[in-house]
């Protein structure tokens, strides 16, 4: 195999998997924000019990996710060497301020927040959980900022073979960083509120009477209900937007629009087959598509057939990642709009039906993360940085294929072991519960 | 002084910050393999358990500055070091994991596992900085495309094993210093008994690497004590290696803790002052080595990243140094320990 296949297989592996646990920390992370705040000014000893709970949980997300964090820092330089160098004089900086402004805060205070209960006072104990959420949402941030950049280059110019910096602002809010942000951190909050939800819902399956669980299911349940409406409308539409403008290709590509047309659809259900492009047992609602985008069921959306074989991104992988993502998301709706009919009908407690639902949910918006995260990423190839440098011409000509197959082994080892780990502790951490009342 | 040489001294100012705090971690750990029972285990990584993470933070900000400031260094020594590179991070992965998971299971053999993940997790970093190090001092075999041409096993030569054994054990007595500070008893005891083995081994393996950098790293002594910033920061080192055994003996661990951060402090500043302006010295034709003025990024990044350091840092160290204080004393086990 090849270096640039092999260092796409690692790079694919080891952020997919880290990607795993920044949303969960950060959808945590408010969450334990809000019981924290009533823990402190109540003094309910049920929030402050369900604080730790979710505490340690926290914990152990968001080791997992330092760990295998700091692989991402280090492999563009690594794996991606004449990347590094190309974008380095804008692609580092993000990077950089993400460690001055954010993890150093994350850090800092989620071991205030750990160890320091009785340390400081309630209040201070409370503004550390607070500077953790508040310093994931910054990491989020900056290092979208990056990815951003990667998908709608701004505010550089092309010099001696590199992009250089010429304005910071432009950079920095480019086109896609936006609407990405607010997509990103709200799939964060889905993500903790489904796994504050099926926690909970876990719990009160054993006992229908937990206040603890009651109490949590309530709060996750109207977070999640309000996220996941947010997440469709308006951020996961202002994001699509953006794409039609910015990244023709593969606007096409996950739309599964394969010639242009006017008054395009929106593909319901398909299966797409290569070649040539084409879409079986296809249901659409013609118009839609042109007038979600641009606002008028007629105006002409360009399809795949208009870039050349060269330039598109892979098509059966993005649409079907971008579409399963979109079912997820409606789901999310579905679900939290069914749990706070059923409490506020007052028969939650007893619908064990949706109770294991719940459940069985708490893994969904992270897949569906991951699955936008394809679309993506994968809709951006076969551009490393859209227009300006290409995947292939992108990895270190220094390393040879042998070391990249050693390392991507030795990382799909670890992870499948640290993954199955952090499965089994967190189960057992679940099963276990909050610790009793009056201890 | 221009802005890449600002950009040179705060990346230093990182490195020496990553060395000096999570040195203590990683010394700490590294000993953490030599202990007896288990309450010694858990109050050794209770020492350490509420800062690690953050300390770990200034590598990673190290790592992004560096690769905001001088692209080039950053894909030339992280692609050039790559098997050695995979290795530290699988090493820094078992470290960060191993706190929550150790803690987690409540079985003698589940724990000796993770001991041995969180010791050698951090035994490894502690020497293969050193090994990196050294390397670079020695001088990269860089090709006409300014990429490495040495194989992992060619990093591995004895020049940069012995800086690698320099910063083990730097890190080590660091490491003790700090947990003489933090325990008490018959732990307190060894600890400093390690502390004032390690300022032996450090000054020993000092004089050594002295010697051999002479032949191995001529660019460390091109302007041998030309300059008085060089005087200044040999004199810090040899002071610190009297005051630190001193304190050490004493059972003055605050001040045996300055010393040794004091050491590391100097040891690193006399290294990048050896190195300035080069970053990456290059082998066999000195003229290609990666310097701060052909390896950097343009003067606005850089001046861009100044703001952003000089917004940020301030607030780090102020709630950095807050945090430390508020964990001040020594370590007692309670309910929340690991």
């Amino acid at each position: 195999m090849d270096v640039v296949l092999l260092s796409r297989i690692q790079f694919a592996l080891t952020v997919g998997f880290h990607f795993l646990f920044p949303p969960l920390t950060i959808g945590l992370a408010w969450l334990l924000v809000a019981i924290e705040w009533r823990g402190w000014r109540s003094g309910d000893a049920t929030y402050v019990r369900m604080g730790k709970f979710f505490g340690k949980l926290l914990a152990l997300t968001f080791a997992v996710g330092v760990a295998t964090g700091i692989v991402m820092e280090f492999q563009f330089g690594t794996n991606w060497a004449t990347y590094s160098k190309f974008v380095g004089d804008i692609f580092g900086a993000p990077l950089a301020a993400e460690g001055v402004l954010a993890f150093f805060l994350e850090s800092g205070f989620l071991g205030l927040y750990l160890f320091g209960r009785g340390r400081v006072s309630k209040g201070v104990h409370w503004f550390s959980i607070l500077m953790v959420a508040v310093g994931s949402v910054i990491s989020a941030f900056w290092i979208l900022v990056a990815n951003s950049w990667q998908q709608t280059p701004a505010g550089y110019v092309l010099r001696e073979g590199r992009a250089e910096l010429v304005s910071f602002w432009a950079a920095v809010f480019n086109p896609s960083t936006g609407p990405r942000f607010f997509h990103t951190v709200d799939a964060a909050l889905i993500s903790g509120a489904f796994f504050v939800a099926g926690v909970a819902a876990y719990r009160l399956l054993k006992n229908r009477e937990d206040e603890l669980a009651r109490r949590a299911a309530r709060l996750a349940i109207v977070v999640g209900l309000v996220a996941s409406v947010a997440e469709t409308f308006p951020f996961g539409h202002l994001h699509a937007r953006q794409v039609a403008r910015t990244q023709p290709a593969k606007f096409a590509a996950i739309e599964g629009l394969y010639t242009s047309t006017s008054a395009a659809p929106i593909v319901l259900f398909a299966y797409p087959v290569t070649p040539p492009p084409e879409l079986k047992a296809k249901i659409e609602i013609r118009g839609l598509l042109s007038w979600l985008a641009f606002g008028d069921i007629n105006t002409r959306i360009r399809g795949i057939d208009e870039f050349p074989p060269a330039d598109r991104p892979p098509l059966w992988l993005t649409f079907v990642s971008f579409h399963n993502m979109v079912v997820l998301g409606l789901y999310f709706i579905a679900a939290m709009a069914w749990g706070t009919w059923m409490l506020r009908r007052g028969r939650l407690w007893d619908s064990r039906r949706f109770l294991t639902v719940l459940v069985i949910s708490i893994p969904l918006p992270l897949a569906a993360c991951q699955l936008g995260w394809m679309a993506a990423e994968v809709g951006r190839q076969p551009w490393i940085v859209y227009g300006l440098l290409r995947t292939r011409d992108a990895v270190s000509p220094s390393v040879p294929a042998g070391d990249v197959l050693f390392s991507t082994c030795l990382f799909g080892v670890l992870y499948l072991l640290l993954g199955a780990l952090f499965i089994y502790l967190l189960v057992r951490e679940i099963r276990h519960g909050p610790e009793p009342a009056h201890a | 002084m221009d802005l890449n040489t600002i950009w040179f001294l705060l990346i230093g100012v990182l490195i020496a910050g990553y060395a000096i705090l999570d040195g203590f971690d990683l010394g700490v750990g590294t000993l953490h393999l030599f202990t007896r029972d288990e309450t010694e285990r858990r109050v050794m990584m209770n020492a350490i358990a509420p800062v690690w993470d953050g300390n770990e933070v200034w590598l990673l900000t190290g790592g992004g500055a560096l690769f905001a400031a001088f692209p080039a260094v950053y894909a030339t020594v992280f692609s050039g070091f790559y098997l050695a590179f995979v290795l530290l991070l699988v090493a820094l992965i078992f470290r960060a994991v191993s706190f929550e998971f150790r803690a987690k299971v409540d079985s003698p053999g589940w724990r000796r596992a993770w001991d041995i993940a969180f010791g050698l997790g951090s035994f490894v970093p502690a020497l293969l900085y050193g090994v990196a190090v050294g390397n670079v001092l020695r001088g990269l075999e860089l090709d006409a495309m300014r990429s490495p041409t040495t194989s992992f096993l060619g990093l591995l030569n004895p020049y940069a094993l012995l800086v690698g054994l320099l910063g083990l054990a730097m890190f080590v007595l660091h490491g003790a210093t700090y947990l003489a500070m933090k325990t008490e008893g018959t732990l307190q005891e060894r600890a400093r008994h390690w502390a004032s083995w390690g300022w032996v081994v450090f000054i020993g393996l000092y004089a050594v690497t002295t010697v051999a950098s002479y032949i191995a790293a001529p660019v460390l002594f091109e302007r041998w004590f030309a300059r008085p910033l060089t005087w200044l920061l040999f004199a810090l080192l040899l002071a610190s290696c009297v005051a630190g055994p001193m304190a050490v003996r004493a059972a003055r661990f605050g001040r045996g803790f300055l010393a040794s951060a004091l050491a590391t402090v100097s040891i690193i500043a006399l290294a990048a002052e050896g190195l300035y302006p080069r970053l990456v010295p290059a082998r066999p034709d000195p003229a290609a080595s990666l310097t701060i003025y052909n390896a950097s990024s343009t003067p606005y990044t850089l001046r861009v990243m100044l703001v952003i350091a000089l917004i940020g840092m301030p607030f780090v160290v102020a709630y950095t140094v807050w945090i430390y204080r508020t964990f001040r004393g020594k370590t007692v086990l309670t309910a929340e320990s690991y």
